[in-house]
């Protein structure tokens, strides 16, 4: 029997402990009408380890081969071996969320240097213990807006039309139960930035917040200072939507401006997280001090034991579902522990210069790459703004078609503009630290064979 | 053990550990990025070595209790054994490197571990379809009571504004309701463990957009009128939500879907063998019954005739209540629970809540013949029961706080404490189906050499644990003076 351990001679003891003469008396609560017996059919009968390890094998092999171009939220880095193979010692792996501090000072402090990496990084007070993903993450700094701006009595937040459209969509999913409603913002179609002049319809109206996302969905690179003082001047409060590679290069949203962001959110998946198809990987939450009570999640508190040493614990928790129930700041209960693990041993790792290292290849790589693609007849770049390591290029060809094209070639280069932004020549494309001068030859021969392919047949 | 310094307190300016990053470029390099939005200063990120980093974090590793290394009784959490082979299965190369947004022609070895995934859910819990998509079992709850809210805006029923909960439901329950815009309303659970059947008929009514419960409940017993509550919400037009927290005690043995539920949350990372990783991350994803078959959070996995596989989103699904993360929930736990699931095939689902239930009941008996009081002596426990330290804390002043930190000296991790909060001083204790009867007797053990503890030196007791990293810790100091994040 898979995992389970007792013998027969374990269950008759056991039985005969109860009591009962069979397992099945056990269940004799149950209504044996509701039973279900003989409705599990579908299920295939079980399998050995080796046998599941070469079927999943099998189907991880169909997946496997591609050069991949394609960020839009979620970006390929170099993982150090360390990192992994410590966040899955059965230790961290298999342990429960802290709540017996004696028992779980590891995690604690884990959580702890996290915290306090997160803020170095984001220039910002206070960070919790993680939410599931930047764009869920967002949801919550929406709502936490609500309660934390004491100025507004507004439940709408401005939010870009430049920021990632899944994670709009993911907020707006989360929030709208709640009546609250997110207010677009337009780009400038030369720049792809989000500029002043479209906040001005909103000067000296009633929002909770103005969300700002450097870098923005194209990855161009926000004018920061004067979006946040925008907000600011007219009472609003400022959710920051980061890359935390990019925050190695780029000016901390504690920073932004005169007072800086109020509220910081992002997926830090990049931190040290595979791409492992979309999770898990975690969001980050930070924001001023003065607004901690507002945050949801988990926070952990460094203090002393009744010896006076120092020791980790679970903090705020008044705040929480478990104690506040239907007053709870959220309903956020499970976070995404280790992936958070990982992040605070691959931060760690990299430390001021490596992780700046990496950003500063991203962020080359990417031009490199575009350089090399809009030397190619008909390709452009899309926006005039700077970037940060994705951007926006147009085709001469319908972008879903192209990237069809170039997948058959095992190429995924990037991501389509047609669906979400009727640019339907558009693509958004990313390079990081980990893409070779040969892997950027091949999206470049391999787009401009596909192109020519096009050409010749017309 | 001695106090770990951390990791900044490690910091050395200019060490590091160099393979682990590219080479510094040059600034020009970087020119295309405007001076002012340029970073003044360098982050203050630890500057360490490799192998001062991988000392650390495994040194701070070993103060932690771990399925792996303890007996772990947390009830509704199901701690049970998380298999290695889940691990490596998941961190294969071609699941591990798949962007999320890859092509469909570069992502049906994924797409059919998601679609089969989906399909055993869905048998093992009677449910007529199931969507992967939430993050934990807090946003399954989320994505199922935003179902029932989309399924009545959609029949124009606006006047239904409140949720009912049992009072020992889990926090979760209201938080999420009020999540969804609605109003909560407890119903009282009775002496037996049993809901009040007369006071839930009493709060059902024209304003009932459903009930929130988990069953077995969190008094560790088999809801025996779920058929009758079910009848009494149905009829008055809500809907009724399954919390999978217990699930574990019920695999194989009875469906949600038989019991009459429209729409429940599973914790794969309980029921499904997925590991807790130090606080996440779950997976928990929702099934529901035929009519709220429209409203299923995306994306989904689908099968063509061709026995090709694709995603089904929300532009061929506008009625979904739509996407709860930036791509699809915790893709790598769902790998872990598919390869759980094929691992278990059908007979080992079944075993599941066999041996969970067994495990259970010999522990409740063993741990009253040695003098533990049980929170419902008269009931079958599930998967997991509750004991009360009331008298012991009335008598001796010992609480079931003081219990739970003493046995971590005897190596144990506590059970869950002080929840559900309608059982004064108690334990809720669930210790599955892959510990051994040695483990079980062992707690068991330990359990009547503290209850003689509390007896003969009470003082003690309260002053536990002895053995852990630290002793108990300044709670009050912690919220008061905020420490929460490393200053030099």
């Amino acid at each position: 029997m898979p995992y389970i351990p007792h013998t027969p001679d374990d269950v008759r003891a056991m039985l005969d402990a109860i009591g009962a003469d069979s397992i099945e008396d056990l269940f004799d609560e149950i209504p044996a009408h509701l039973k279900a017996a003989g409705k599990l059919d579908a299920l295939p009968e079980g399998l050995s380890e080796m046998e599941v390890n070469r079927l999943m094998s099998d189907r991880a092999a169909q997946d496997a081969g591609a050069v991949s171009f394609i960020g839009a939220g979620a970006y390929q880095h170099h993982v150090p071996a360390a990192v992994w193979e410590i966040a899955t010692r059965g230790e961290f792996y298999t342990a429960y969320t802290p709540y017996q501090a004696e028992a779980s000072q590891g995690t604690l402090q884990v959580i702890y240097e996290f915290q306090t990496l997160m803020t170095r990084l984001t220039g910002m007070d206070v960070s919790n213990a993680s939410v599931y993903d930047g764009a869920s993450g967002l949801a919550e700094a929406v709502l936490m807006s609500l309660r934390a701006n004491r100025k507004s009595k507004s439940r709408k937040v401005l939010v870009p039309t430049a920021l990632n459209p899944r994670y709009t969509s993911a907020t707006q999913a989360i929030v709208e139960n709640q009546d609250v409603a997110l207010q677009r913002v337009g780009f400038d179609a030369a720049t792809g930035q989000t500029p002043l002049d479209a906040l001005k319809d909103f000067e000296g109206e009633d929002y909770a917040a103005l969300v700002i996302s450097q870098p923005n969905f194209f990855g161009s690179l926000e004018e920061v200072d004067a979006l946040t003082d925008w907000a600011h001047a007219n009472k609003m409060l400022v959710i920051g939507v980061v890359n935390p590679t990019s925050l190695a290069l780029l000016t901390p949203p504690g920073e932004w401006g005169t007072e800086g962001a109020d509220i910081v959110v992002g997926e830090g998946q990049p931190l040290g997280v595979p791409l492992s198809s979309g999770g898990p990987y975690f969001g980050f939450m930070c924001c001023k001090q003065k607004h901690v009570r507002q945050m949801p999640g988990r926070i952990i508190g460094r203090t002393v034991d009744m010896e006076g040493k120092q020791g980790f614990t679970l903090t705020l928790q008044a705040r929480e579902q478990h104690i506040r129930r239907s007053k709870a700041t959220s309903n956020i209960c499970t976070n995404q522990g280790l992936a958070m693990t990982a992040a605070t041993i691959y931060t760690s790792l990299l430390g001021p210069d490596g992780l700046g290292n990496v950003a500063a290849h991203c962020h080359a790589n990417t031009q490199a790459l575009a350089d090399k693609l809009t030397a190619i007849d008909g390709v452009e770049r899309a926006f005039t703004a700077p970037t940060f390591h994705e951007v926006v290029l147009t085709l001469p060809k319908p972008a879903d078609q192209v990237l069809a094209a170039l997948a058959e070639k095992d190429v995924l280069g990037g991501v389509s503009l047609a669906g979400d932004y009727d640019m339907n020549n558009a693509i958004l494309v990313n390079a990081t630290e980990v893409h070779s001068e040969q892997d950027l030859q091949l999206f470049e021969q391999a787009l401009k064979s596909v192109l020519n392919e096009w050409r010749e047949m017309a | 053990m001695s106090e770990t310094q951390l990791i900044f307190q490690l910091s050395h300016p200019g060490r590091s550990a160099t393979s682990q990053a590219p080479k510094a470029l040059a600034e020009d390099k970087l020119s295309a990025i405007p001076a002012h939005l340029r970073r003044k200063e360098k982050p203050g990120l630890p500057e360490v070595s490799e192998m001062q980093v991988v000392r650390h974090y495994t040194n701070l590793s070993s103060k932690n209790f771990a399925i792996d290394k303890q007996f772990y009784p947390l009830g509704s959490c199901t701690m049970k054994y998380n298999p290695r082979g889940a691990n490596r299965a998941a961190m294969l190369p071609g699941f591990l490197n798949r962007h999320p947004l890859a092509p469909e022609s570069h992502s049906q070895g994924f797409l059919s571990c998601m679609f089969e995934l989906q399909n055993f859910l869905k048998e093992v819990t009677g449910m007529k379809g199931v969507s992967l998509a939430p993050m934990a079992g807090a946003q399954g709850e989320f994505a199922g009571v935003a179902m029932i809210r989309a399924y009545h805006d959609a029949r124009g029923d606006d006047q239904r504004t409140e949720i009912l909960i049992p009072n020992a439901a889990h926090g979760t329950n209201p938080a999420t309701a009020v999540m969804c815009g609605y109003k909560v309303r407890e119903v009282p659970v009775g002496p037996d463990g049993d809901v009040d059947l007369d006071a839930l008929k009493e709060a059902c009514g024209p304003q009932t957009a459903g009930l929130m419960m988990t069953n077995p409940s969190t008094c560790g017993v088999f809801e025996r009128q779920i058929e009758d509550i079910a009848k009494a919400v149905h009829e008055a037009g809500g809907l009724l939500y399954y919390d999978g927290a217990n699930l574990n005690a019920i695999l194989g043995k009875v469906r949600p879907g038989d019991m009459g539920f429209d729409v429940i949350h599973m914790n794969l990372h309980k029921t499904f063998a997925t590991p807790h990783g130090g606080g996440g991350p779950g997976a928990g994803p929702v099934g529901v019954s035929e009519r709220l078959l429209p409203y299923l959070p995306t994306p989904m996995a689908g099968q063509r005739d061709d026995g090709s596989y694709h995603w089904i989103d929300t532009d061929t699904l506008d009625t979904s209540i739509g996407h709860l993360s930036a791509f699809m929930g915790n893709a790598g736990v769902l790998l872990r629970a598919y390869f759980y699931a094929r691992s278990l095939g059908r007979e080992g689902m079944i075993r599941v809540g066999e041996f969970s239930t067994l495990a259970a009941n010999y522990l409740l008996k063993r741990l009253e013949a040695v003098g533990c009081t049980a929170a419902y002596p008269d009931r079958r426990a599930s998967h997991e029961f509750i004991l009360t330290f009331a008298k012991e804390a009335k008598e001796l002043g010992v609480t079931a706080m003081d219990i739970a930190k003493r046995l971590l000296d005897y190596n144990q991790h506590a059970p869950t404490t002080y929840f559900p909060l309608l059982v004064p001083e108690c334990f809720l204790i669930e210790p599955t189906e892959t510990e051994s009867k040695e483990a079980l007797d062992e707690f068991v053990d330990a359990m009547a050499a503290i209850l003689e503890e509390a007896r003969t030196e009470p003082d003690m007791v309260k002053e536990a644990p002895f053995t852990q990293p630290v002793r108990r810790l300044d709670d009050v100091k912690a919220a008061r003076e905020l420490d929460l994040t490393w200053s030099e």
